[in-house]
């Protein structure tokens, strides 16, 4: 009975309820959701937001924000190509990997030492670093929509399986990409779960003070925290840009909303100290189901943002709703055994 | 006496800026020409960021402005349109006029609740309450209009928005300066300003000294969006239509300015008078670089994202060595 309660009180369950009801209602009104080739659509579009939301998820559970984790996506991603394209190399896709997440680890390195050492605002340095980053793309590398080195398109091109809807016609190929986001799932997993770093993250999360009276490093491990994240959001531009086999600096720009939803969503709560891998990526599967059937369930094109910005209100509101009403449960807890010793 | 430095801070950073702008390009910068232009453009972010500061200095931050303020202005729009036939004489117009108006800062007034309310009854923090609502409005503004901008308002209303005062200030320029005012004024005179300012330093003392937090939130927020509206009627009147997406840059340039004027994001701290020096700081800065063809306008994002960083850095080192001296003071008071 307890343990059920205590299932019931996670979001978790409800985001899985949720994309069940999703899934039935599209198949009901389509009768094309549980096909091969949608799921695996759904999939390919899961990867680029999967991967942005490890990082997000990380920085909420730290107790901060980022906005400008898209600037530095687009922005590694934009000055490897170049320079490769430049250079005319041909050889393997990890270098650009590697240049990109260490321009990406640089880029975070910079605001999480404004973070971090000055314990400025993360809120109001993100959004200047963001704004920073994205003026810098434009301005300084004049960027626009350009190609990419061969074996980046040869990345892009590497297919796991493909799946064929008989009845349609139509084809969809699950890219290798997907094994980044799962290896990337896997790493932060260990990560967080078995090291004193992660342990930590969620540690100044929850009681930043608590955490140094405990002897963690608390500047450390936010600097180490936001050049994570950076990295990772650098590796994720090089992943979006073999996809699509050519580099559009725009493509990634406003996605941080909604993957800061998806994360909420999936329960990480916003005010730090708790969240899940597992809720954030059935946070994520949620948004992207809904951005790509929102025609399907009859919304028009012209609502999507409004539905959206529904979405992010609805669900921060029941999450905190959620922990609002655990911490009372748990001061009543309180009072009952205060009253009972 | 920190309030007083601040202040003189921003005056001899604003002079500094005027000098530079000037002995670069005399021949542009101080003439009448580009003093209207500039009394023209600032009214509309200078509201803007005086509702941020006010939301910022209750320890939360309002990103929904833009939204409400082009919600606001689609709505004024829409009424006018479908209400005054065209080529109607200003007669006809003008108790249209004045109920778009109304219709608008109402709507301010409303989204501005609604973003309060998410806060305090819902306990959903500032940021991702008002990043939800920048986009709900927005959204309902371009789905209102298939994102197509409402022109073909009537030609009284664009006249009296460019309507000039003694042949040099524009109406929205005396919009901006009796609204700075008034919320110096409520700031620091009114029982209410003191409640925010107690609000943003201490939640938890302010609920205990039973300000009512909920209460004020909502009316902090309900202010914020009323500023939105006059702001977003502005726009209108400059651009002669309204549109979901104008103004995009804003959010960010206000927040830029509430943090160069001094309002700590932390909540409790900040003054209106800083606000208004850093809006002219900032405008002197845009046309200025305006005037440099080799500029291109995205190093304007480069540089306002530079800004907002190094004023975050400077006054945050500025608290610091005033908390050190204030600990030597106080450990010399001890010691005699």
């Amino acid at each position: 009975m307890i343990t059920a309660r205590r299932i019931l009180a996670r979001s978790e369950p409800w985001v899985l309820a949720a994309i069940v009801m999703l899934s039935l209602l599209i198949q009901a009104r389509s009768g094309q959701f549980f096909t091969g080739n949608n799921l695996v659509d759904l999939a390919r579009a899961l990867i680029v937001p999967g991967l942005l939301s490890i990082g997000c998820m990380m920085v909420i559970v730290s107790g901060g924000i980022d906005v400008s984790f898209t600037a530095i996506a687009s922005l590694a991603m934009y000055v490897t190509d170049k320079i490769l394209l430049q250079s005319g190399y041909s050889g393997n896709v990890l270098l650009a990997y590697a240049m990109s997440g260490g321009f990406g680890l640089l880029l975070g390195a910079l605001y999480g030492f404004l973070i971090a050492f000055l314990r400025l605002p993360t809120l109001v340095v993100t959004l200047g670093t963001g704004s920073l980053y994205t003026g810098l793309m434009y301005g300084a590398f004049a960027a626009s929509a350009s190609d990419v080195p061969p074996s980046m398109i040869a990345h892009g091109k590497e297919i796991l399986f493909t799946a064929t809807n008989a009845k349609l016609g139509l084809t969809s190929e699950m890219p290798s990409q997907i094994l980044i986001l799962v290896g990337m799932l896997a790493l932060a997993f260990l990560l967080l779960r078995y090291t004193m770093l992660g342990r930590g993250i969620y540690a100044i999360g929850g009681d930043e003070a608590a955490a140094e009276r405990a002897g963690f490093n608390v500047r450390l491990i936010k600097m180490f925290l936001y050049c994570f994240v950076g990295a990772l959001a650098g590796i994720t531009g090089i992943s979006r840009i073999s996809m699509m086999a050519y580099a559009d600096p725009s493509t990634m720009l406003g996605m941080e909303l909604t993957v800061i939803a998806a994360v909420v969503l999936g329960g990480t709560r916003v005010t730090g100290g708790l969240g899940t891998l597992t809720g954030t990526i059935l946070g994520i599967a949620l948004m992207t189901i809904l951005a790509n059937s929102l025609i399907l369930i009859g919304i028009p094109t012209y609502w999507s943002r409004a539905f959206t910005g529904a979405v992010i209100i609805i669900g921060t509101g029941v999450t905190a709703r959620q922990i609002a009403s655990a911490t009372g449960r748990r001061r009543e807890l309180k009072k009952t055994k205060g009253g009972g010793a | 006496m920190k309030k007083d430095q601040n202040l003189a801070r921003l005056l001899v950073m604003l002079a500094v800026v005027f000098a530079l702008m000037a002995a670069l390009r005399p021949g542009q910068f101080v003439t009448m020409a580009n003093f209207g232009s500039m009394m023209r453009q600032f009214p509309e972010y200078g509201i803007m960021a005086i509702g941020i500061s006010l939301t910022m200095i209750t320890g939360g931050i309002d990103l929904g402005v833009v939204g409400t303020a082009n919600l606001s202005a689609i709505l004024a729009a829409k009424l006018l349109i479908g209400a005054v036939p065209r080529g109607a004489p200003p007669e006809q117009a003008l108790p249209f006029v004045a109920l778009a108006a109304l219709l608008a800062l109402a709507c301010g007034l409303a989204c501005g609740a609604f973003a309060g309310l998410l806060i305090s009854r819902f306990k959903i923090p500032a940021i991702l309450a008002t990043l939800g609502t920048q986009q709900l409005y927005t959204g309902i503004a371009i789905g209102i209009t298939n994102g197509r901008p409402q022109s073909g308002l009537p030609l009284l209303y664009s006249n009296l928005g460019n309507t000039e005062f003694l042949g040099l200030f524009p109406l929205s320029f005396l919009i901006f300066l009796l609204a700075a005012l008034a919320i110096g004024l409520m700031l620091s005179r009114a029982r209410f300003g003191t409640c925010m300012y107690m609000l943003g330093t201490n939640p938890k003392a302010a609920q205990y000294a039973g300000l009512g937090n909920a209460s004020i939130l909502v009316r902090t927020y309900m202010l914020s969006g009323l500023l939105s509206s006059v702001a977003g009627l502005i726009m209108m009147a400059r651009a002669n239509s309204a549109k979901a997406e104008y103004g995009t840059p804003y959010t960010l340039q206000c927040v830029l300015i509430a943090v160069l004027g001094g309002i700590d994001p932390n909540g409790g701290f900040g003054k209106i008078a800083g606000v208004t020096l850093a809006v002219f700081i900032l405008q002197f800065l845009s046309s200025g670089l305006n005037m440099f063809n080799s500029i291109s306008n995205f190093y304007r994002d480069v540089i306002w994202g530079g800004v907002l960083i190094l004023a975050l850095v400077v006054n945050s080192l500025l608290a610091r060595r005033e908390a050190r001296l204030a600990v030597r003071r106080g450990a010399r008071a001890t010691r005699a």
